[in-house]
């Protein structure tokens, strides 16, 4: 009977998928393809339609002919210019050093969310997700006027008779440092937070009972639990933090060259749309080991619920 | 339950709220400053609000982010509850692995690469920059976000009552009209309102497929912010974060209304 319905329904559901699916296809999928075509493309030309072009009306023939004039020049430029390596490795550099940063922080706040009074911790929850609705590029802007030369961090220190000149704290590494962190916090603390909530604490308690401190309930036994929270946290935070652009931009300088600029940099600046989309290929395929992590903890999670 | 709420966990929690506001704070206070030095305090003043009136160039592009924000979230929120029905309801059917990673990659995707990609594929079909493509561009990247709002709720849903609907003889849509879309509606809304906000705030896939008239309101104030420091982007910034604000906190006490209301009724 069940099973008549469900053959009932079956015909015309594949619709609801359609959409969103083809949608996906025709404004994710596709434009990525095209991303990869270009930078093969031969570089000289900075104008589209980049060569080759693809026929298709010649078929088999014009397919073969489109894959013969490929090539990798353009990955071969990447390598000769010192400053694309040296901005991968900043972008990994910053990436790293932030997240493991959110992690430290990330990690004391969420638990003490978690073990506020229950009606406490809805305002709480509220308290942390508001920030992350509030513009991206606003909260990058408020630092500008905290760190700039004669802003109220200098102003602070200097009253508190910490410093004697103004430090120049915009344009350097703590600036971007501190951009990242306050901008990714919610993104480390929620995912923390909820794992934190699903704690048992009778574990604990019963850690506590068999004489175990509680430095070390912590590592041997909370901090195991809250893993898959910490995985996804640190992922959703490692992963856009490589390829960010608004926060080193605004408040870093030449020494903090992030990928995301470089690429906007060509793109924008230097009209070199190839070696733009090389970048962006490279800078995916250093993205893939972490995108899959990712969605493997999240798919995880998913069928867990 | 042998909670307790340490003085570590207090202030561990205060310090972290402290940091996430005292910015924005900042910020808001700076906006009232009376003098033009944005470092030196001048008294209270309305002047730099005032000073917004008049510029035509700033509420034009305010208009065109609301009328995006607007389009490319009513767009998002229907393709993101598809997604989201046919991740949850049609079972594991054939291409859904290749779904699902399309559904979850923009989330993490660096906005630099798509941003670019679009581009080079507007460029590609011939299709003039500027409203249209941004629409286009901000809808892609939410419904991702609506899809996954969307099915974390309908997995938690009790399918029985729509099996009990249509064992009754209801036909599927009315179900779906009925049973389901009542019980998803919260995380609808929620996913409409992260979508409106998500196209409203972005920068990096807006210039990327921008065209001559189509400036929004994060583009404005980046250009603005790379000159330095004005009076008049606080102001800005403050009626944004005053508006986002309370659209959040509406939102979440309906929601709990809504909520408290379901209970009772199930009760």
């Amino acid at each position: 009977m069940k099973a008549r319905a469900a053959r009932n329904r079956l015909s015309g559901r594949w619709l609801i998928a359609a959409l969103p699916y083809l949608w996906l296809i025709a404004f994710f999928l596709v434009p990525f393809l095209i991303v990869l075509k270009i930078s093969l493309s031969q570089t000289a030309i900075a104008q589209p339609p980049y060569t080759p072009t693809l026929d298709l009306a010649a078929g088999w023939e014009g397919l073969k002919a489109f894959l013969g004039q490929l090539s990798f020049s353009t990955y071969g430029l990447l390598l000769q210019d010192d400053i694309y390596l040296f901005s991968y490795l900043k972008s990994l550099q910053i990436a790293a050093l932030s997240t493991l940063a959110l992690v430290v922080i990330g990690l004391p706040i969420a638990y003490g969310m978690a073990r506020a009074p229950a009606r406490t911790q809805a305002i709480l929850l509220v308290a942390v997700i508001l920030p992350f609705w509030t513009s991206f590029l606003i909260r990058v802007y408020a630092w500008i006027n905290i760190l700039q030369r004669d802003g109220l961090l200098n102003d602070a220190l200097r009253a508190l008779g910490l410093i004697d000149e103004p430090v120049a704290w915009l344009a350097s590494d703590t600036a971007v440092y501190i951009g990242i962190i306050y901008s990714y916090l919610p993104f480390m603390v929620l995912p923390l937070y909820a794992n934190f909530q699903k704690l048992d604490e009778t574990l604990l308690e019963a850690a506590a009972d068999l004489g175990c401190p509680r430095w070390k309930t912590f590592f041997v036994v909370t901090l195991p639990l809250v893993l898959p929270g910490l995985a996804a946290g640190a992922l959703l935070c490692f992963i856009p933090i490589i390829g960010e652009f608004v926060i080193p931009d605004l408040l870093g300088s030449s020494q903090t060259l992030m990928i995301g600029q470089t690429l906007w940099t060509e793109f924008f600046a230097n009209r070199d749309w190839p070696v733009a989309s090389a970048i962006a290929v490279v800078l995916l395929v250093l993205l893939v080991v972490p995108i899959a992590f990712y969605e493997n903890v999240q798919s995880r999670q998913i069928e867990e619920r | 339950m042998g909670r307790r709420f340490s003085v570590f966990n207090l202030v561990s929690v205060a310090l972290g709220i402290a940091f996430l506001y005292l910015p924005i704070v900042i910020l808001v206070i700076y906006s009232f400053n009376a003098s033009r030095l944005v470092t030196i305090w001048g008294g209270w003043s309305l002047r730099w609000y005032a000073a917004l009136l008049d510029d035509s160039a700033l509420r034009e592009a305010a208009t065109n982010s609301l009328l995006i924000a607007f389009a490319s979230a009513t767009a998002a929120t229907v393709l993101g509850t598809l997604a989201a029905l046919a991740l949850s309801r049609l079972g594991r059917f054939r291409g859904r692995l290749p779904f699902v990673a399309m559904i979850y990659a923009p989330l993490v995707m660096p906005e630099v690469i798509t941003g670019l990609s679009l581009l080079l594929f507007f460029v590609a079909i011939n299709l003039d920059r500027g409203f249209l493509t941004i629409t286009i561009a901000h809808t892609t990247l939410t419904l991702c976000f609506v899809a996954v709002l969307v099915q974390s709720r309908l997995a938690g849903f009790d399918r029985t009552l729509e099996e009990a609907a249509m064992d009754l003889g209801c036909p599927p849509l009315r179900t779906f009209l009925t049973v389901t879309v009542p019980v998803i509606a919260p995380a609808i809304a929620a996913g409409f309102l992260l979508a409106f906000s998500l196209s409203l705030d972005d920068l990096v896939i807006a210039s990327f497929t921008t065209g001559p008239g189509a400036t929004t309101l994060p583009i404005r104030i980046y250009s603005d912010v790379r000159l330095g420091v004005k009076p008049e982007i606080n102001a800005v910034c403050t009626i944004f974060v005053a508006v986002i604000a309370l659209v959040v906190i509406a939102a979440s006490i309906l929601t709990r209304r809504a909520e408290r209301r379901q209970q009772i009724s199930a009760c």
